[in-house]
């Protein structure tokens, strides 16, 4: 941390009219790989959003006499699933749910995990010791079991499986964030604003939060990977949306049949899921190396 | 290290009071009467009542609790709705197959990911450190289930090499240590593989630069050390770290197996914690998932220690 603000004031002079975030702008720009994921993502994300209007197939329409089709057939670009459905519509309509319930948890986590962490990290003492000790008793889990212990006592359908992963979640980022605040709360500025007669909620609101919120706002990108991953792994399952929905997980699941019959076609939905897990992977770390100065 | 050892453990009493609450807690979350799964559809007030009683569930929460846990030290989880049979033995006879798995994972994981983190490490901003970092990468963005069915199409479906399910020829439950056997363990193992690989290539690769940088480096250099030596020096600072990820991974591996094990209906506790959520047989879910994080709990303790013995600073702290 100390050497971090070190860098930025020797390099103040030099670039005055750039500011911390300005720099880390234009460093991630320069960054071949994350620009690549960046425009994927918003590839995907913008087919997922405009489906509608994309002249796609129906998407739930099937038809007993065209399932299974391969990939490359004449009308169906990416074949047909098990009912007949046209996959390259399925894919992208599925993404909408697939992105929602893969990104949703991390964005509440993000706050929730945030609001504990800062808190606790400024506050310290037995409140800290309250959050921080309930954190761990989360940790005493491997991730992927809680998420399907308290799925699986919920039960089935988005909203459980959206709250599952935000349980999941919050832990991770509460302790990030707690041990990004300790390290700031230290901070000469911090205490030049108590002095100053600034109250906790007003430190911890506009002297600590831009502080803190990057590193926080990294590992909650990384994290967006391994949700898409257990989110979809959820409705493989059988614990998140119904057919004839279309989602990522969900069709792979009901494509495992076809494998005999079709087996590229029946990979497709996973394919996406990998793409989208990757690319945020790629981008986290991107934007991690783009804000660490010293490199 | 006795003292270390002891403290360690009386931190982890806390631990696992709170994992079997949480566990318990588990079941009453569920929506609806938790006696659903064991009541008939006909039953009348007083054989609901009645059951409510057997089970305790008219007690209030805390007696509940207390009376669970009790019997959940003495060994008795309940008995499953679906089999009759008690959870602890139906849970411990399935994790025998989900240990082996992971081991086996671990075996091709940790090997790979040390080899793979230390060349990486070592040759820095080469190709070399491309390849591994792209196969690290790649590692940890796969979603697993999907790799074992595309490892099934190529090697079961198309190649037909590989047996797609299962965990013994005819389905028998019986283990053998035969190839007729050992083949039905190789995609799920090397499914299993990839997340730890991954991860492990990581960190020993960011572990190995952060040590090679470092000044004491320079000094082994300077003094006249040969490379291999100084090498042996970079695995030893990066032993305890790397053993505590790799603690963790195996951990996540143990409990983390439901969905490779429904991919490749693997008869571990993964597959019977699928079971009992499709069959809402909430004692054995609530007892697997419960078995399994106290193994959790273990493992990291385990590390913990083992990590002390390596590197004698993490006692002082």
């Amino acid at each position: 941390m100390s050497a971090m603000s070190d860098t930025a004031l020797q390099a103040a002079p030099a670039s005055k009219a750039r500011g911390y975030w300005a720099t880390v702008g234009r460093r991630i720009r320069r960054d071949k790989v994350s620009m690549a994921c960046a425009i994927i993502l918003l590839l995907i994300f913008a087919s997922a959003l405009l489906a509608p209007w994309l002249h796609l197939a129906d998407p739930y329409q099937g038809s007993m006499i065209r399932r299974l089709r391969h990939i490359g057939t004449p009308g169906y670009p990416l074949g047909t699933d098990e009912l007949g459905r046209d996959m390259l519509a399925r894919l992208i309509y599925g993404g909408r749910l697939s992105l929602v319930i893969g990104i949703l948890p991390v964005i509440f986590a993000f706050v929730i995990g945030t609001s504990l962490g800062l808190v606790a990290g400024y506050v310290g003492g037995k409140l800290n010791t309250a959050i921080m000790r309930t954190v761990d008793v989360f940790y005493a889990f491997p991730s992927v079991l809680l998420a399907i212990a308290i799925s699986g006592a919920l039960g089935a359908g988005i909203t459980n499986s959206i709250v599952s992963l935000t349980i999941v979640f919050v832990p991770q980022i509460t302790r990030v964030a707690e041990s990004v605040t300790t390290g700031v709360r230290n901070m000469d500025f911090v205490e030049a604003a108590r002095a100053s007669g600034a109250g906790p909620f007003t430190i911890m609101r506009v002297h600590m939060l831009g502080n803190v919120l990057g590193p926080i706002f990294v590992y909650a990108t990384g994290l967006i990977s391994v949700s898409m991953i257990l989110a979809a792994g959820l409705s493989f399952l059988g614990l998140g949306t119904k057919p004839p929905e279309p989602e990522w997980g969900l069709m792979l699941n009901t494509l495992r049949t076809a494998i005999y019959v079709n087996p590229w076609v029946a990979a497709l939905p996973g394919a996406m899921i990998f793409a989208v897990s990757i690319c945020f992977n790629l981008l986290s770390d991107g934007m991690r190396s783009a804000m660490d100065i010293r490199n | 290290m006795l003292a270390y050892t002891s403290r360690r453990i009386v931190y982890v009493i806390p631990i696992v009071l709170s994992v079997a609450l949480v566990c318990f807690l588990l079941v009453h979350i569920t929506p609806g009467d938790p006696l659903v799964a064991v009541l008939p559809a006909d039953a009348s007030q007083e054989l609901a009542a009645q059951l409510r009683s057997a089970y305790g569930f008219d007690r209030p929460l805390p007696v509940q609790f207390g009376l669970w846990l009790w019997r959940a030290i003495h060994g008795d989880l309940g008995n499953s709705i679906a089999t009759g049979r008690p959870v602890l033995s139906e849970v411990m006879r399935a994790v025998g197959n989900t240990v082996m798995l992971a081991v086996a994972a671990a075996m091709i994981g940790f090997t790979l990911g040390l080899l793979f983190g230390l060349i990486a490490g070592y040759f820095r901003d080469t190709w070399v450190d491309k390849v591994a970092t792209s196969i690290a990468i790649a590692g940890v963005s796969l979603p697993h289930y999907w790799l074992g069915m595309v490892l099934v199409i190529i090697f079961s479906v198309q190649l037909n090499w590989l047996p797609a399910v299962g965990a013994g020829p005819g389905g028998s439950g019986a283990w053998a240590w035969d190839w007729e056997h050992l083949r039905y363990l190789v995609l799920p193992a090397i499914t299993t593989s990839v997340i730890p690989m991954g991860i492990v290539t990581r960190t020993v690769r960011a572990l190995t630069g952060d040590i090679l940088s470092q000044d004491f480096v320079e000094a082994l250099r300077a003094k006249g050390l040969r490379e291999t030596e100084v090498f042996r020096h970079v695995i030893k600072n990066a032993a305890p770290t790397a053993l505590a990820v790799m603690g963790l991974q195996l951990g996540y591996m143990l409990g983390g197996s439901i969905l490779i094990e429904t991919v490749f209906s693997w008869p571990g506790s993964g597959l019977l914690l699928n079971s009992a959520i499709f069959q809402r047989d909430l004692p054995l879910l609530q007892g697997t998932i419960l078995v399994l994080a106290l193994f959790f709990v273990l493992l990291n303790l385990l590390v913990d220690i083992a990590q002390a013995a390596i590197d004698p600073r993490i006692k002082r702290s």
